[in-house]
């Protein structure tokens, strides 16, 4: 029984992994282009949801969607005010803008908020579900299955709807998109900001679930890379699925070895997987 | 970029190497002339990340494969010269070539695999390796796990690198960074310093004009982490104590790339650049806020690289040289 609950926790976790992945995944399909900070947009959406619960009051529904339109808001202004400027420079600036912008928002979050750890108060989620001897947070119940619907409306988002199509133009041949009366710059910002926002909502369920600090970011940030390598380049159903088996691995490898191997094991996967498939295990050669 | 005099004496290169004979000597007379211990520490840690960000500098600068998990290197140069030491009492000296050998194997091991991932990737997985490093290190009992390894708190006699004074120290990094410095400016002259800038400016380009590609990146790699391993040896010398943050953490690796960014990747001189405004920067922040400092100098550390990347990615040699009137320039760093 406790197996099986190490399971069930591990896949609820693996699914917002899934969900924060796959903004990952969207930019560097799009622009070809690794967001050293993505791990720092989850940890800042974290702090939102703790801002606004503290400052405003309100249940999930709110902070969740002050936490993605926070993000996604910054996930714009980034991409207008640095990204626009590096995408076509020299690859350094590029790795530098992105790794600066990391450590610019870590430290500041640690100067504001202190390396304390913190949680949210006591939210509408408090309280063990007992499903047939299985007991279950209510918060990670609900992150999960959140995440879950979440990745796949994105998905959705992505491949049924014109948006998506002038996403994936853009993606495709920007010259082209340009040609069709796409316009890429717009559609850059709004992928940066579905990015950011996607990271955003993730970092809101995470904070109904589990205690943080602003060096969160590294972490996530680091599982989103192996969550995006397993899954493949730019495929958001890949990072679902990819998500959801590293949060299993995690889980059984933190029951069966203890919880300070668990990340020895996700990143040694990792570095396997770049040794024996550089391009993705699901990515073309 | 700026008008290269050719062979022979112009006014500009006699200037250009007047310039950089007083720099050096200002090097040579700085911890004479400023005694006190604060400043000859500021010295020594000036040299040290020049000394590193001078070894990142020839994969990172020059054949443009930028590393974000150098500290790899730096901290298994870091560890065993006192692993030793506390294991057999040995002089931490003995450390130093180990060091070297397993950064090398390392090297090797990792540049088999990445070197196919070029740009990001390559990034993305050297961050990756040293994290792995830096968590299985602080499980590790038999390495001091968390908590870290300590020398000796007294030399037994001028083989255990103990000095009271920072004096020894600043000489011993300051040959060790002319050594580092003089390599690299051999290998700019020479074909392997042309097939590294050709690597950066396209390796596709590159590979069909007939550069091997695979063997100069991995040379490259050896070379620039044997001095890392080095320069992390240094480090443990002279603070006697190595936890897994301090060698193997990624402010180590960051460090290294903002300071030979900030100079000037790919430039002689850029890292020495980049260390002479950072170090004492990042003292005075500490020394202004106190213990909360070293959380505002990463703050600075973020703006300066994000400045750098939006407005000049060659760094401060090339905006001076941009901006510089034509006659001020010199043939100097060009």
């Amino acid at each position: 029984m406790v197996v099986v609950q190490v399971i069930v926790g591990g896949l609820l976790l693996g699914a917002v992994y899934a969900l924060f992945s796959s903004g990952l995944t969207l930019i560097w399909g799009m622009m070809n282009f690794i967001n050293f900070a993505h791990g720092e947009f989850v940890m800042l959406g974290m702090y939102v949801a703790l801002l606004v619960v503290l400052w405003a009051g309100g249940g999930p529904a709110v902070f969740g969607i002050a936490a993605a339109l926070a993000l996604f808001t910054l996930g714009v202004g980034i991409y207008a005010a640095l990204i626009r400027h590096v995408l076509r420079g020299p690859m350094l600036a590029q790795i530098l803008s992105s790794f600066g912008l990391a450590l610019l928002l870590r430290y500041t979050a640690f100067w504001i908020f202190s390396a304390n750890f913190v949680s949210l108060p006591q939210t509408s989620l408090a309280g063990t579900l007992n499903i047939g001897g299985i007991f279950l947070p209510i918060a990670q119940l609900v992150a999960g299955v959140a995440a879950v619907t979440l990745t796949i409306g994105l998905h959705l988002l992505l491949t049924r709807t014109t948006i998506g199509s002038r996403l994936l133009a853009v993606a495709e041949d920007r010259t082209a998109a340009m040609l069709m009366g796409i316009r890429p710059d717009r559609m850059q910002a709004l992928a940066w900001g579905l990015s950011a926002g996607a990271a955003g909502v993730a970092g809101a369920l995470l904070a109904t679930a589990y205690p943080w600090s602003p060096s969160v970011g590294e972490t996530f940030g680091l599982v989103a890379f192996v969550v995006v390598a397993l899954g493949g380049f730019g495929s958001v159903l890949g990072s679902l699925y990819a998500g959801l088996i590293v949060g299993l691995i995690q889980a059984v490898s933190a029951f069966w070895l203890g919880a300070i191997y668990k990340d020895i094991v996700v990143y040694g996967l990792f570095v396997a997987l770049l040794w024996l498939r550089p391009q993705g295990l699901m990515g073309k050669a | 970029m700026s008008s290269t005099p050719g062979p022979g004496l112009t006014l500009a290169r006699v200037r250009g190497t007047v310039g950089w004979g007083l720099f050096a000597a200002a090097l040579l007379l700085y911890p004479i002339v400023f005694a006190d211990a604060f400043y000859r520490d500021i010295g020594v840690t000036f040299l040290l990340a020049a000394i590193s960000a001078s070894a990142w500098n020839i994969l990172g600068g020059y054949a443009g494969q930028v590393s974000v998990g150098h500290s790899m290197f730096f901290g298994l140069g870091a560890y065993p010269p006192l692993l030793l030491y506390t294991l057999f009492g040995w002089s931490p000296l003995v450390g130093v070539p180990l060091g070297i050998l397993l950064s090398i194997a390392l090297a090797m091991a990792i540049g088999m695999p990445t070197f196919r991932l070029t740009g990001h990737y390559f990034s993305m997985a050297t961050i990756a390796v040293a994290e792995l490093i830096r968590i299985f290190v602080s499980t590790w009992a038999f390495v001091g796990g968390a908590i870290g390894l300590q020398g000796p708190a007294t030399a037994r006699g001028w083989w255990d690198v103990t000095f009271r004074s920072e004096l020894p120290y600043y000489y011993l990094f300051l040959a060790v960074l002319a050594l580092v410095l003089a390599v690299t400016a051999v290998i700019e002259r020479r074909r392997f310093g042309f097939y590294l800038r050709a690597i950066k400016a396209s390796e596709r380009a590159a590979r069909s004009l007939g550069v091997p590609v695979r063997q100069t990146k991995m040379k490259a790699l050896v070379l620039s982490a044997t001095f890392t391993s080095v320069a992390g040896s240094l480090y443990a010398l002279k603070t006697g104590f190595i936890d897994p943050d301090s060698g193997f953490g990624i402010l180590v690796s960051v460090q290294m790339v903002i300071v030979a960014a900030l100079g000037g990747a790919g430039m002689l001189f850029g890292p020495l650049l980049g260390a002479l405004i950072l170090i004492p920067l990042q003292t005075a922040t500490n020394t202004w806020f106190g213990g909360s400092g070293s959380g505002l100098t990463y703050i600075l550390y973020g703006g300066i690289i994000v400045l750098i990347a939006r407005f000049e990615p060659g760094g401060l040699f090339e905006l001076w040289h941009r901006l510089a009137p034509r006659r001020w320039r010199g043939g100097d760093a060009a």
